[in-house]
């Protein structure tokens, strides 16, 4: 019995280690804790709404959001009419009509998020060669990824002296190899919240990342919630197979 | 009693019915029912071949259920998993559920096949249980490595080109089989379709296979804690309830492990990087394999000519085969092998340190410690297990396994234990 | 089933009974959750979001002409629009309806008797009917005539003569305004 608590514990110890192989990164990651970790954390729908807010007006003018569907905002709390009107601001390509051609129309709940560039090359043209990822899985697709944006937005400084900066970078504490192409998006008022909250580069920073955390797994909050019932459900269920086995292997003992 | 209560199910006409035309029922009572005598000191090291067996199933059903909407084209594959996490109704959940499974599926056999590696249970008369043994884990690797290119995400794609890479190492013919297992001049869609249909096809190939593991198993029944065969009924007692309630009771153990991972933690075995659609023109930083290849993949690192690392890769498995004759012992179970016991666990260390290096770039301390490492693991089945069987000093086995438990008894001599015998 | 290798004494009494309890007990929890795991499995198959959310289609009215079809698809049929003359309404309601195989009057299909907007798909064996276009037969009730096997329908969609047995069916729709119809 002892033998498997040491094999278990040192398996768990190597296989923690091996299962996240370790990123170069000299800087240590913020971590200002978020309303979503843990098995019951939910996402805080205020700020989310105030992320989207902060997605639109800023990081949509070069980042794609793929993923998403005008329909899915029904989720973070906007209505049906709020809902079409925000996919009708936007006009998107549909077609062809019965001469042939292409056309723009207003958008629909059931369109795509409008990309801001036609395609990849046309992003690259705009952007002096760099591509903007689309932002649908950012929070999941990089190693501690809320923690991970978080830092790069709030991470831009001035280069430490002598760090020999490359032509249309930026500095960044977090980013690897410290020049992004990206320049600082958010700045303290870059947006005017909907709510009146205050809006500082800190607040921006973490209502965008709780947006795209979001947006990496809309059911999130659902799985925790039938997680817990399965898990409670479980517990009960062992216990009671274990009193059955003990029940029926009383006499072999 | 069992049978006098199988007995007046056997009676019932329907069922007579059935069993004269197909004798399904008295099979079932013959194999996993009342009927069939088990070894009556199993411990939970012996949960591991059942908890597989669920696991195999539950990865056959989840998987059916991603396939009614995933698409295998290189374009749409990755968009279309998405698309089965946010779109589909519990869509996250069928594909957490395999995800997860794969690893688990792997945790349960890895577990399953160190309990046969310390019991001795791959010797005489079980090598060929063995072999099939060996043949399920080659053919689970296979289908794990084409299902994790089907996501089509940076890792899926680099991982497979990558691996697929190792057989251009073949002498003469490797580049024309590596094009032959492209279908093309790099891993694309053709690759992508190929794996589909194999990944789809191989896991009904292992069922196959399980039934003739299950098959050889009763043919001579289950090894046990003490290595010693089993002389009558009254070492034996049914299958069914004892170890259907013990199995029932284990798999709610293990799907409690497996589906906490599964809705609280259900990236922890995966790349962040495969979140990333496949691109062709960029490697990601490190390309790592899942962890269940981790120790292979540092076997195959630690050996500098491309070639030699293939052979050496393949030959950790293979060298499986040809166990039952490379342990030399008369002595089955490691229970009274103590110099054999204490060298099993630092192979389970090595396995693991081979994994932890396998994790890693292969740079500066981790190249030598992974070498050790792989020389260790051959050193150990090719010198040290064939040396021990000869000059190991074994405890003495006790005479038979109803007779008093040698220290930590359970049950004083003369229990009212309900055994085989009294039927 | 669950009850054997039991000493003599315990199939009798309390003891027996609180085991059966706890069988029973472990059997139904056990039972229970098979059926709820089940019910992911299933519901999965059900229409995705995507799907769901095309459901509707919405179809600007405006340009047809009166004596005009259109056909549009949603939910992956043709739906025939047509905007009718009032030779048309005025023939499709001087039918005798206990003269139709499927007794219905115009009435009861259309909310604007100038718009009349039947499921394109013969209730016979599913072909696409023809009437669409000015070029095409209509058959002798002036609606729509049916390639496969005959079947005629009238300026109201109702079955006349061939072998379907239903008129044609009237998909749930709402105006939103004199410009826009929505389907579904």
């Amino acid at each position: 019995m002892r033998k498997l608590v040491v094999t278990l514990a040192a398996s768990a110890a190597l296989l923690s280690i091996a299962a996240a192989p370790a990123r170069a990164q000299e800087e240590k990651l913020p971590s200002p804790g978020w309303s979503f970790d843990g098995p019951f954390g939910t996402f805080d729908p205020a700020a989310r709404q105030r992320g989207f807010q902060v997605y639109k007006e800023v990081c949509s003018a070069c980042h794609s959001m793929n993923l998403l569907h005008y329909r899915d905002l029904e989720d973070i709390g906007f209505n049906e009419d709020q809902v079409k009107a925000i996919a009708a601001g936007v006009q998107v390509q549909d077609g062809p009509n019965d001469n042939g051609d292409m056309f723009q129309r207003p958008g629909r709940p059931y369109d795509a998020f409008k990309p801001p560039f036609a395609n990849d090359q046309a992003a690259r043209a705009s952007n002096n060669g760099a591509l903007p990822p689309d932002l649908s899985l950012i929070v999941k697709a990089r190693e501690d990824g809320d923690d991970y944006v978080y830092g790069i937005l709030t991470g831009f400084s001035d280069p430490p002296a002598g760090f020999k900066l490359m032509d249309g970078m930026n500095y960044n504490k977090y980013f690897p190899g410290h020049q992004i192409a990206m320049p600082q998006p958010l700045t303290a008022d870059r947006v005017t919240y909907a709510d009146g909250t205050k809006a500082t580069l800190e607040q921006e920073a973490h209502d965008v990342v709780t947006f795209l955390a979001w947006a990496a797994e809309p059911k999130m909050e659902m799985r925790k919630r039938v997680g817990t019932k399965v898990l409670i459900f479980l517990l009960g269920l062992s216990g009671l197979l274990y009193a059955v086995k003990r029940k029926v292997w009383r006499d072999v003992h | 009693m069992a049978s006098s209560s199988s007995g007046k199910f056997f009676q019932n006409p329907v069922v007579k019915w059935i069993e004269y035309r197909l004798p399904v029922f008295s099979f079932i009572d013959h194999s996993l029912g009342s009927n069939y005598p088990a070894p009556k000191n199993l411990s939970y090291w012996w949960n591991f071949g059942s908890l597989a067996g669920a696991m195999l199933t539950i990865m056959i059903v989840s998987g059916i259920f991603l396939a009614m909407n995933y698409q295998p084209n290189a374009a749409l594959a990755f968009d279309s998993v998405e698309r089965i996490m946010r779109d589909v109704d519990y869509g996250w959940l069928m594909r957490y559920v395999h995800m997860n499974g794969a690893s688990f599926f792997f945790i349960a056999v890895y577990i399953h096949v160190f309990r046969g590696l310390y019991y001795g249970s791959y010797k005489y008369p079980r090598e060929v249980l063995w072999w099939l043994g060996v043949a399920i884990l080659l053919l689970m690797m296979a289908t794990a490595f084409m299902g994790y290119v089907l996501p089509w995400g940076q890792m899926s794609f680099w991982g497979a080109t990558v691996i697929t890479n190792l057989f251009s190492a073949i002498p003469l013919v490797g580049d024309t089989i590596v094009t032959w297992l492209w279908g093309g001049f790099a891993v694309a869609n053709p690759t992508l379709n190929r794996f589909y249909a194999l990944h789809y096809l191989l896991p009904f190939v292992i069922v196959g296979v399980v039934v003739l593991h299950i098959w050889a198993l009763h043919i001579h029944g289950s090894n046990n804690p003490l290595g010693i065969d089993t002389k009558g009924p009254q070492d034996k007692i049914p299958f069914h309830p004892y170890y259907t309630v013990k199995d029932a009771f284990g798999l709610a153990v293990f799907m409690i492990v497996y589906l906490g991972f599964v809705f609280f933690a259900p990236n922890f075995f995966g790349d962040p990087n495969n979140y990333i659609q496949a691109n062709p023109l960029q490697t990601p930083p490190d390309i790592v394999p899942e962890w269940y290849f981790l120790p292979y993949y540092a076997i195959l690192r630690s050996i500098p000519n491309k070639l030699a690392g293939v052979i050496a890769m393949f030959s950790s498995i293979l060298i499986l085969l040809i166990l039952p004759w490379l342990d030399t012992s008369r002595v089955r179970s490691g229970r009274f092998r103590p110099v054999f016991r204490v060298f099993f666990w630092i192979f389970v260390l090595d396995a693991l340190l081979l994994g932890f290096c396998g994790a890693h770039p292969p740079e500066g301390w981790y190249i030598v410690l992974g070498r050790v490492a792989t020389i260790w693991y051959f050193f150990h089945f090719i010198l040290l297990l064939p040396l021990l069987g000869w000059f190991e000093r074994p405890l003495p086995l006790p005479t038979s396994i109803s007779e008093p438990v040698l220290g930590g008894g359970r049950a004083p001599a003369g229990a009212a234990a309900r055994s085989m015998e009294k039927r | 089933m669950a009850n054997s290798a039991q000493s003599a004494t315990a199939t009798h009494g309390a003891e027996g009974t609180r085991r059966d309890f706890l069988y029973l007990t472990a059997g139904a929890f056990g039972a229970v959750g098979a059926a709820l795991a089940l019910w992911p499995f299933i519901d999965s198959m059900n229409p995705a979001a995507d799907v769901l959310a095309l459901s509707t289609v919405e179809v600007d009215i405006s340009p047809i002409t009166e004596g005009q079809r259109i056909t549009v698809a949603w939910r992956g049929q043709p739906v025939f629009i047509d905007h009718r003359t009032a030779d048309q309404i005025k023939s499709a309601r001087e039918v005798n309806i206990d003269e139709l195989r499927d007794p219905a009057s115009d009435q009861s299909r259309v909310k604007k008797p100038e718009w009349l907007i039947l499921i394109g798909i013969c209730t016979h064996l599913g072909c696409v009917p023809l009437g669409q276009k000015p070029t095409d037969p209509k058959g002798d009730y002036g609606g729509w005539f049916c390639p496969c096997h005959g079947s005629q329908y009238d300026t109201s969609g109702r079955i006349r003569r061939g072998p379907a047995p239903l008129n044609l069916h009237v998909p749930p729709y709402t105006f939103l305004n004199d410009k826009t119809v929505r389907i579904g």
